[in-house]
C-alpha cells in the first residue's frame, strides 16, 4: 500500500492530458506561425473553443456512461433527434423556444431512460443496447424526415453565435455542465456509486448499492447532454437536420476523447476534467490542421494515429498510477 | 467448484453437455442462443418463402446465399475476435481499402490479378498484426485501436481516391464476385462466392476444433487463467485479428464483383458483422460461441432484410428492425445460455454431490446452476 502511495506522486493521467494539450498547443502555435498566421488571435481562439463545445457536451455524458462501465453509441442519433424535435416544436416562433428545448431534452431523456433500463433490467451489454437504440432512432428519423425540418427562431440562434470576448456562450454552457458533472461525480452519493458500480457491479451490489440506479442515471444524463449538443447544432444551423449527428461521428469521437482523457474504458476510473482536456486536444488538432489546409481525409488519418498513440502511452502506465478516488495515504493514516 | 480437490476418489459432477439422451442434448442445444439461431434461420426462410414462393427455388436460394457471402465471411472473421474478448471496428475500412486497391492496381491486365491479390492479403495481414499487437503488447483497448485503424485507413482511402469511384478492374477479377460454375444440376449456376464461403466455413470449423481455436475461446473467457496455463495470449489474440482482417480482405475481393469499386463500399459492415455475431449467440466479452452460429446469424440478418423487402416495408426501417433484433437477441441470450445446457433437476442440487464442499450454499441458494453464468455483465 505504501508503494502505491509513493507511485501516485508521479504524474497522474489528468496532468498528463493537460501536458499533452500544452504540447499540442505549442506545436500548433509554431506551425500556425510558420504559415504566417497568429494562433492566438481572437478569431482563432473562438474557432477552437467553438469546436470544443459540441463534442464537449457529448464527451461529458460519455464519461459518465463509461465510468459506470457501459458505453453510448446512440449519441449521434440522439443529437439528430434533439435537433429535429427542437426545430419542429420551435418552428421559427420565439415564443416556442422554451417548449422546444424542453421537448427535445425530454425526448432525449426518454431515450436514455430506455437505454439504461435495457442495460440494467435486461442485462444487455451497453455496447449492444445503445447500438440497437441508435439504429432504432436512425430508422425512425430516416423514415419520417427526408430533409431539413423545422427552424430555430432568431433569439435561439443567438445561443450559437454570442461571444464574450474570446469565449463563445456555448463553450461557457458546456464548461458549466462539466463543472456540474465534476460536482456530481465527486460530491454526491450517486456520483460515488457510479464509480463503485463501474469498478465492480457485483461488489457494489453486495455492499448495498442499488447497482441499477447509477447506470440508468448515467445513461439519462448522457442522452440529455447529447440533446444539448443537438440543440446547439440547431442554433448554429438554424434548421433541424435528421443526419447532423451521424455526419459528425460523435459516437466514436466522444469515446476517443474520453479515453484520451484518461478514463478507463472498462469503467470505474476517470474524470470529466481529463475528458475536457481530451476534447480540447482534438479541437486544437482540428483547428491547426484546417489552418494548415490539410486535406480533410488526411485529418482523419492523423486523428486515428493520435488516438492510438496517446492511449498506448497511458496504457503502459499500470492501473495503480491512475488517480485513485480515495487517497491511499489518508485511508492508511485513518486506519493507524 | 468442480470437486476433485478434497479426495482423489471424488466423483466428477456430470457436465450438462454430456448428460441425457442424444435427442435431449440436441434439443438442449437448440435452446442455447448458438443453436436457436439455426431455428431462427429456418423460421425466417419459411416466412420469406410464404410471402414470395419463388424464393424457395434452389437457384434463387443459391443466388441469395452468394449475395450474403461477404457478410457471412466477415461475421466468421469477427467471431474469432469477439470470442477472444475483443472488437474489430476496422473491418469496413479494410474492405474499402482492399476494394480500392484491387480497382486501381489490377486495371485491365489479367496477369496482375494474382500478384495484386497477394498484396491485398499482405495488407490484410499487416492491418491485423497492427491491431493485434497494439491491443496485446501496448495494452490499448481493442475498441480504441481498431477505431484508430478505422479512421486512419478510411481517411487514407478517401484521400487517395478523392472520395469518388475510381478504377475498374478486369472482368476476370470481377467474376470472382459475380460468376460461377455453369451447368450444375439443380441450381444451374454455382456461384463462386458461395463456394468461397463454404470453403472458409469448413476451414473455420476445423480451426475452432484445433488447439488454436480452443485456446482462443479460453483466452476470451479468462485471459489470466489462459496465461497461467501457458498459452501465449498475445499471439493467439493477434492471430485472431489477422483472421478478422483477412476475412475482410476476402469479402472485399467478392464485393469488387458485387458492388463495384467505390471508397464507401464496406461502410458500416463492422457493425453489421458484430450484430450478426451477437445474433448467433456469441457472447460479447468472449469465451462463448460457435463460428457457424455466427455465420447463421449473418444469414438470419440478411433473410430478415429480404423479408422486409418482400413485404414492402420501406428500406429506411431496416435500421430500426436491426436495432430491435440485436437488443432482443442479446437480452434473450443472457438467459438462454442457462436454459439450454442444464442438468436435470435431480442432478442440479449441490447437496446431491457429497463433496462439493461449502462453496455453494444449498440453503440460501437453492437454484445454484452448475453452468458458469453467461458473462453478460456491463463490465467489459
Amino acid at each position: 500500500m505504501i508503494d502505491l502511495g509513493r507511485r501516485r506522486r508521479r504524474l497522474d493521467t489528468t496532468a498528463l492530458v493537460y501536458l499533452a494539450l500544452l504540447g499540442v498547443v505549442v506545436v500548433g502555435a509554431v506551425l500556425t506561425a510558420a504559415s504566417g498566421r497568429n494562433f492566438f488571435s481572437t478569431g482563432n481562439i473562438i474557432a477552437i473553443l467553438t469546436l470544443t463545445s459540441t463534442l464537449g457536451f457529448v464527451a461529458i455524458g460519455q464519461t459518465l456512461v463509461i465510468i459506470v462501465g457501459s458505453l453510448d453509441l446512440s449519441v449521434p442519433y440522439v443529437i439528430s433527434l434533439a435537433s429535429i424535435v427542437g426545430g419542429g416544436v420551435m418552428a421559427g416562433q420565439t415564443g416556442n423556444v422554451v417548449f422546444g428545448v424542453l421537448a427535445a431534452l425530454g425526448a432525449c431523456a426518454l431515450v436514455g431512460l430506455v437505454s439504461g433500463l435495457i442495460v440494467t433490467k435486461l442485462a444487455v451489454h451497453g455496447f449492444i443496447a445503445t447500438l440497437g437504440m441508435g439504429l432504432i432512432i436512425s430508422g425512425y428519423l430516416a423514415t419520417n424526415y427526408q430533409g431539413n425540418f423545422g427552424s430555430a427562431p432568431r433569439g435561439f440562434q443567438l445561443v450559437g453565435i454570442t461571444v464574450f470576448g474570446p469565449v463563445p456562450l456555448s463553450t461557457l454552457i458546456m464548461l458549466g455542465c462539466a463543472a456540474l458533472g465534476v460536482v456530481l461525480l465527486t460530491r454526491t452519493r450517486i456520483g460515488h456509486q457510479m464509480y463503485a458500480v463501474g469498478g465492480s457491479r457485483e461488489v457494489s451490489r453486495l455492499s448495498g448499492v442499488r447497482a441499477d440506479v447509477p447506470v440508468v442515471v448515467a445513461h439519462v444524463l448522457c442522452s440529455v447532454l447529447s440533446g444539448f449538443a443537438g440543440l446547439l447544432l440547431l442554433a448554429r444551423t438554424s434548421v433541424g437536420s435528421p443526419t447532423i449527428g451521424s455526419q459528425g461521428g460523435y459516437d466514436l469521437m466522444s469515446i476517443a476523447a474520453v479515453v484520451l482523457g484518461g478514463t478507463l474504458l472498462a469503467g470505474g476510473r476517470g474524470s470529466i476534467v481529463g475528458t475536457i482536456g481530451g476534447v480540447a486536444i482534438f479541437a486544437v488538432l482540428g483547428n491547426v490542421m484546417s489552418v494548415l489546409e490539410v486535406n480533410s481525409f488526411l485529418q482523419d488519418v492523423v486523428r486515428g494515429l493520435v488516438i492510438v498513440v496517446a492511449v498506448a502511452v497511458y496504457a503502459r502506465r499500470a492501473i495503480p498510477r491512475r488517480p485513485t478516488r480515495f487517497p491511499v495515504r489518508a485511508v492508511a493514516e485513518e486506519a493507524a | 467448484m468442480t470437486s476433485t480437490s478434497a479426495t482423489t476418489t471424488a466423483v466428477r459432477r456430470p457436465l450438462p453437455e454430456h448428460h441425457g439422451s442424444r435427442l435431449r442434448r440436441f434439443l438442449g442445444t437448440l435452446l442455447t442462443p448458438g443453436g436457436a439461431v439455426f431455428v431462427l434461420v429456418l423460421a425466417l426462410l419459411l416466412a420469406v418463402v410464404a410471402s414470395n414462393p419463388g424464393f424457395g427455388e434452389p437457384e434463387r436460394l443459391v443466388r441469395f446465399l452468394a449475395r450474403s457471402a461477404p457478410i457471412v465471411i466477415i461475421a466468421m472473421g469477427q467471431y474469432f475476435v469477439i470470442v477472444a474478448g475483443e472488437f474489430d471496428l476496422s473491418m469496413g475500412s479494410v474492405i474499402a481499402a482492399q476494394v480500392v486497391m484491387a480497382g486501381n492496381l489490377i486495371g485491365q491486365d489479367d496477369s496482375l490479378i494474382l500478384p495484386v491479390m497477394l498484396a491485398m492479403l499482405a495488407v490484410g495481414v499487416l492491418v491485423g498484426v497492427v491491431n493485434g499487437l497494439a491491443t496485446t503488447i501496448l495494452g490499448v483497448p481493442s475498441f480504441i485501436v481498431t477505431l484508430g485503424t478505422m479512421l486512419a485507413l478510411s481517411g487514407l482511402v478517401f484521400y487517395l481516391t478523392g472520395g469518388a469511384a475510381t478504377g475498374n478492374p478486369t472482368e476476370t477479377f470481377r467474376d470472382i464476385g459475380r460468376g460461377g460454375f455453369e451447368g450444375v444440376p439443380v441450381v444451374e449456376v454455382l456461384p463462386y462466392p458461395l463456394l468461397i464461403m463454404v470453403v472458409l466455413a469448413v476451414f473455420c470449423v476445423w480451426l475452432s476444433g484445433r488447439p488454436y481455436g480452443r485456446t482462443l475461446v479460453a483466452t476470451g473467457d479468462n485471459p489470466d487463467a489462459a496465461t497461467f496455463s501457458g498459452s501465449r495470449v498475445w499471439l493467439v489474440k493477434t492471430q485472431a485479428f489477422v483472421l478478422s482482417s483477412l476475412s475482410a480482405t476476402v469479402a472485399g475481393i467478392i464485393l469488387v464483383g458485387q458492388a463495384g469499386v467505390h471508397p464507401s463500399v464496406g461502410r458500416g459492415y463492422e457493425f453489421i458483422a458484430i450484430t450478426a455475431v451477437v445474433l448467433g449467440g456469441v457472447v460479447l466479452g468472449g469465451g462463448r460461441g460457435w463460428v457457424l452460429s455466427a455465420a447463421a446469424g449473418a444469414v438470419a440478418l440478411d433473410l430478415l432484410f429480404t423479408l422486409l423487402n418482400f413485404n414492402d416495408v420501406p428500406s429506411t426501417w431496416r435500421d430500426t428492425v436491426q436495432g430491435v433484433i440485436i437488443i432482443a437477441a442479446v437480452a434473450l441470450a443472457g438467459r438462454a445460455w442457462r436454459w439450454g445446457n442444464r442438468l436435470p433437476r435431480a442432478l442440479r442440487r449441490p447437496e446431491a454431490d457429497p463433496d462439493s464442499g461449502p462453496a455453494a450454499d444449498p440453503v440460501t441458494d437453492p437454484e445454484v446452476d452448475p453452468t458458469p453464468p453467461a458473462r453478460q455483465g456491463t463490465n467489459k
